[in-house]
């Protein structure tokens, strides 16, 4: 395959960005896409021009390090799937293909297409822990978890932190994200006893870190590569009723948020 | 001149971590936060040991080259982890986990190392379980298990196909609770290129900020090492991209031992190889031997007419297959260990009688029609579900309609810095956990251990021999005590600085990447499933040369100060490089064939590995020389009280 790729240059997070078009030829369908920027970037080497910046690891969909939008779509079109598991057998012979960066205002982009996703992060720091201490645990049979709250909850464990849902929102919500595992601890009996206080820090942070509302356009899942649902922002939305009202009308400890 | 003494405590098996725990020195609470301890790496040693440490009260910082610790490679693990719950009531035990385990490493293990193993198997299920890792479950709302390769019994915990992710992500979960508490320090995006030691002592490390370039210094009363495997050197393997060998690497050099680099193990159910492009091979879990039947055609001719696709492979009469594990290993059947499918596979793509459509013809069947007649499909989607996903991504065939094509891969180093029983390297403060040490697999790791041992280290281990290294052998005198402003760190750093120049400099024509692929051939094609004097010795002089052509020809685009993934990729292919050798040497010093280490010289007559227990009941122990001169073997002899040596036999 032959192909044009426009792909979005840019030196550092301060200098402005723009689509550069690169020509790349003799590409086997079987190829991914990651693998095709290789190629690309073997090219650039060997003209002595900075290769494309990309984050990439585990090049099997599960590491969450890959992000590129793709023709305006997160992950490229897709369904459940990440970039590093698209292959090029999905794009015609001479087509041009635009690729970007997340692009979202808490996840400002570092170079090219690296974007920095501390932002999530600290979502993650926040509340998603169960607070128990290494050794100080009972016995894991004591703790008996119905199927369908276990496959429940391992539905929503499933989410990556890749960032796609917040990058294809128009509000640049990390609803879905955060919804994830908020749902998937508040689910579980052993997450129970902090539920309330989880889920109010969670979103605390989430909003403190610039992170726009949900408005249930539902692009995110569309977009997500786990197929997360959004069932959990229901959940999330739910839980965190349950948790502000208790704090309004409660001054029970749970309520109360540092 | 390093010394080995692996300091195994007095007793008998089971009662050697209860005595070495109760003898061990205790650093008391309020004096824990006076200690700076470095871990790095975030994987499912790093990540549990920080948060572990972190919760005791210690001042850690931690230190990854991913943009989250979530996203260190034990996220890709599938298959499960194993404990000896006994669950099943199928006849497991500690004892029985623990001779398993020595006997899939092929007696080259350490015994009071594994049985310790064996023996913190179960708080690991219990605490993952109470940080809410969504493990399987039964409808009576308890634990499930399956079976895997090298065990007769269930005793494998499992979350569907991703097992690797969702322990990950109870680690990443315990250390983000303490980085929200203050005790652990987390940087992202930083790479550790060089150990510092100052007067024998582990005193810190230099990182390069992966984003701004800036080469820094980092002190410590200890350092910790959990920087996984090499499975890289081979460029193809099931490894992410990033994962290299630089930080264990440049530990050896700093004068820690280097125990048996040449036990790899080559993973038998891996997607096989599609061409020339492809950038990594991808794993399918070996749970899937649970229900799949391996098979090759008993003809070559048919095998050639599915490789042209002239032959639909469910037209195969069964009496024209040939089960060849089931065969061979009866009693095993399709859940014989890696190391022996792996190389089955191999022994019937060589015969002619593979069947995928690449080079070579390098590929085997797993087959499900079988077990989706037994079960149905809806069970097997349930087991499988997103594996069979994740193959047709891949592939773009529908493994419930037409059988999956696997073939090994690298997938995981059981060699790695030599440790004693408290998994401290030979230098003093500076620790090894998990896949970046080499004690407890021995020359084969059975499924679902990487993960008991990752998390064995980093939750259960190095909590108690830690502190006993604080407030022994250091001390709390020296508590604080190492500084950035040593005469060590100005010299390392400009040895890593002077590295980066240089590879910056050189200017030449190639990429770093076209130097690993290169030293990948050399790799598998030498130092692979089967391996010879003959081959072993032509690599170590082919390395050499690659490596020279490397430091005249690389072109490394930008400059050092600005995020580089060029620059990156150079300074770890250059370390590979130099490894890639030591590997070899290790291999051609090991004469006899041992669990996933197989020299063609050294085989039953029926093919099988044959072990020289005479010569190498052993680890062989590397001790480097300098960068240019030929390293010095140190050998830890073996001895095996418990677990008799005998040949392994799966039949």
């Amino acid at each position: 395959m032959n192909l044009t790729l426009k792909v979005w240059r840019q030196k550092n997070k301060e200098s402005e960005g723009k689509l550069v078009a690169y020509e790349i030829k003799d590409i086997s369908p079987d190829t991914s896409f990651l693998e095709m920027l290789d190629i690309l970037n073997e090219q650039l080497v060997e003209q002595n021009v900075d290769p494309v910046a990309f984050d990439h690891d585990c090049r099997e969909g599960i590491c969450g390090m890959c992000s590129l939008v793709i023709n305006g779509i997160p992950h490229g079109k897709e369904k459940l799937n990440t970039v590093c598991q698209l292959h090029m057998r999905h794009f015609k012979d001479g087509q041009t293909i635009t690729i970007e960066p997340w692009r979202a205002k808490p996840l400002p982009v570092i170079r090219d297409l690296v974007v920095d996703r501390t932002a999530l992060e600290i979502i993650q720091q926040a509340g998603g822990y169960i607070s128990v201490n290494t050794g100080a645990v009972p016995d894991a049979n004591s703790i008996p978890v119905s199927k369908d709250v276990a496959e429940w909850a391992m539905d929503a464990a499933a989410c990556i932190g890749c960032g796609a849902c917040v990058a294809a929102c128009k509000n640049a919500s990390a609803m879905l994200f955060t919804a994830a595992k908020v749902a998937q601890l508040n689910s579980l009996p052993q997450g129970k006893a902090e539920k309330d206080r989880r889920t109010l820090a969670m979103v605390e942070a989430m909003d403190a870190a610039g992170f726009g509302n949900c408005t249930n356009f539902g692009e995110c899942e569309a977009v997500c590569p786990k197929g997360i649902k959004l069932d959990m922002i229901a959940q999330l939305n739910r839980d965190y009723a349950v948790a502000a009202a208790k704090r309004v009308f409660s001054r029970a400890p749970t309520a109360t948020v540092s | 001149m390093i010394t080995l003494n692996a300091k195994i405590p007095a007793g008998n098996i089971s009662e050697k971590w209860d005595n070495y725990k109760f003898s061990a020195k205790l650093v008391n609470p309020a004096n824990r936060r006076k200690y700076n301890i470095i871990m790095v790496g975030s994987g499912l040693a790093g990540a549990s040991a920080a948060a572990a440490l972190g919760e005791l009260g210690y001042n850690v910082s931690c230190f990854c080259y991913q943009d989250s610790p979530r996203r260190a490679h034990s996220i890709a693990a599938q298959g499960g982890i194993n404990a000896a719950k006994n669950y099943k009531n199928d006849g497991d035990s500690v004892y029985r986990l623990f001779f398993d385990t020595v006997k899939g490493g092929d007696f080259r293990a350490r015994e009071a190392n594994v049985y310790r193993l064996a023996e913190v198997s179960n708080a690991i299920i219990d605490q993952c379980v109470a940080q809410g890792v969504p493990f399987a479950r039964e409808y009576g709302g308890l634990l499930d298990n399956r079976s895997f390769g090298g065990a007769q019994v269930s005793r494998t915990f499992y979350a569907r196909g991703q097992t690797g992710q969702q322990l990950l992500l109870g680690a990443y979960s315990a250390l983000n609770r303490q980085i929200a508490a203050g005790t652990v320090k987390m940087y992202n995006r930083h790479e550790m290129l060089d150990l510092v030691v100052e007067e024998g002592r582990a005193v810190g490390i230099i990182t390069r900020n992966m984003v701004t370039g800036a080469i820094e210094r980092w002190a410590a009363d200890a350092v910790l090492l959990g920087t996984g495997g090499y499975s890289n050197a081979y460029f193809l393997s099931t490894n992410a991209a990033g994962c290299n060998v630089t930080a264990a690497y440049r530990t050896y050099l700093r004068g820690a031992g280097f125990a048996n680099p040449c036990y790899t193990q080559i993973h038998p159910t891996c997607i096989p190889q599609h061409g020339d492009q492809q950038s990594k091979l991808t794993l399918m879990s070996e749970s899937l031997r649970n229900d799949g039947r391996v098979w090759v055609p008993k003809s070559k001719e048919t095998a050639e007419k599915i490789r042209k696709g002239q032959l639909n492979p469910a037209d195969v009469a069964e009496g024209d297959r040939d089960y060849y594990l089931e065969r061979k290993y009866p009693s095993f059947g399709n859940l014989a260990p890696r190391d022996i499918s792996s190389r089955s596979a191999k022994e019937a793509c060589d015969d002619g009688r593979g069947i995928a459509h690449n080079e070579g013809g390098n590929g085997v069947f797993l087959d499900f029609a079988d077990s989706i007649n037994r079960l149905g499909k809806a069970k097997i989607a349930e087991r499988y579900g997103n594996l069979f996903d994740m193959y047709e991504c891949i592939t773009g065939d529908n493994a419930y309609q037409t059988p999956m094509q696997i073939y090994p891969a690298l997938h995981y180093t059981m060699g790695g810095l030599w440790v004693d029983y408290k998994l401290m390297t030979t230098i003093p403060g500076c620790f090894a956990l998990g896949e970046c040490n080499f004690s407890d697999h021995g020359a084969n790791r059975l499924g679902a251990s990487a993960l008991m041992q990752g998390l064995a280290d980093g939750y259960f281990v190095i909590p108690y021999t830690l502190g006993d290294y604080l407030a022994g052998d250091l001390g709390l005198a020296n508590a604080g005590k190492a500084k950035t402003d040593m005469k060590a760190f100005a010299e390392v750093e400009k040895s890593v600085k002077d590295r980066t120049e240089r590879l910056l400099s050189v200017k030449g024509k190639r990429s770093a990447r076209s130097f690993h692929k290169d030293l990948g051939h050399i790799m598998w094609e030498y130092a692979g499933m089967a391996r010879n004097e003959e081959g072993l010795k032509k690599a170590i002089n082919l390395i050499p040369q690659l490596r020279e052509e490397f430091w005249k020809n690389v072109n490394v685009t930008g400059v050092g100060a600005e995020l580089n993934q060029e620059l990156e990729r150079a300074g770890r292919v250059a370390d590979f490089l130099e490894f890639g050798e030591l590997l070899c040497r290790d291999a051609l010093d090991r004469k006899e064939s041992c669990g996933g280490h197989f020299r063609v010289e050294s085989q039953t007559p029926d093919g099988e590995a044959k072990r020289d227990d005479e010569q190498f009941c052993n680890v062989s122990v590397w001790e480097s020389q300098g960068q240019d001169k030929a390293p010095v073997k140190h050998v830890e002899n073996l001895e095996f009280e418990y677990c008799k040596l005998a040949v392994r036999s799966y039949k």
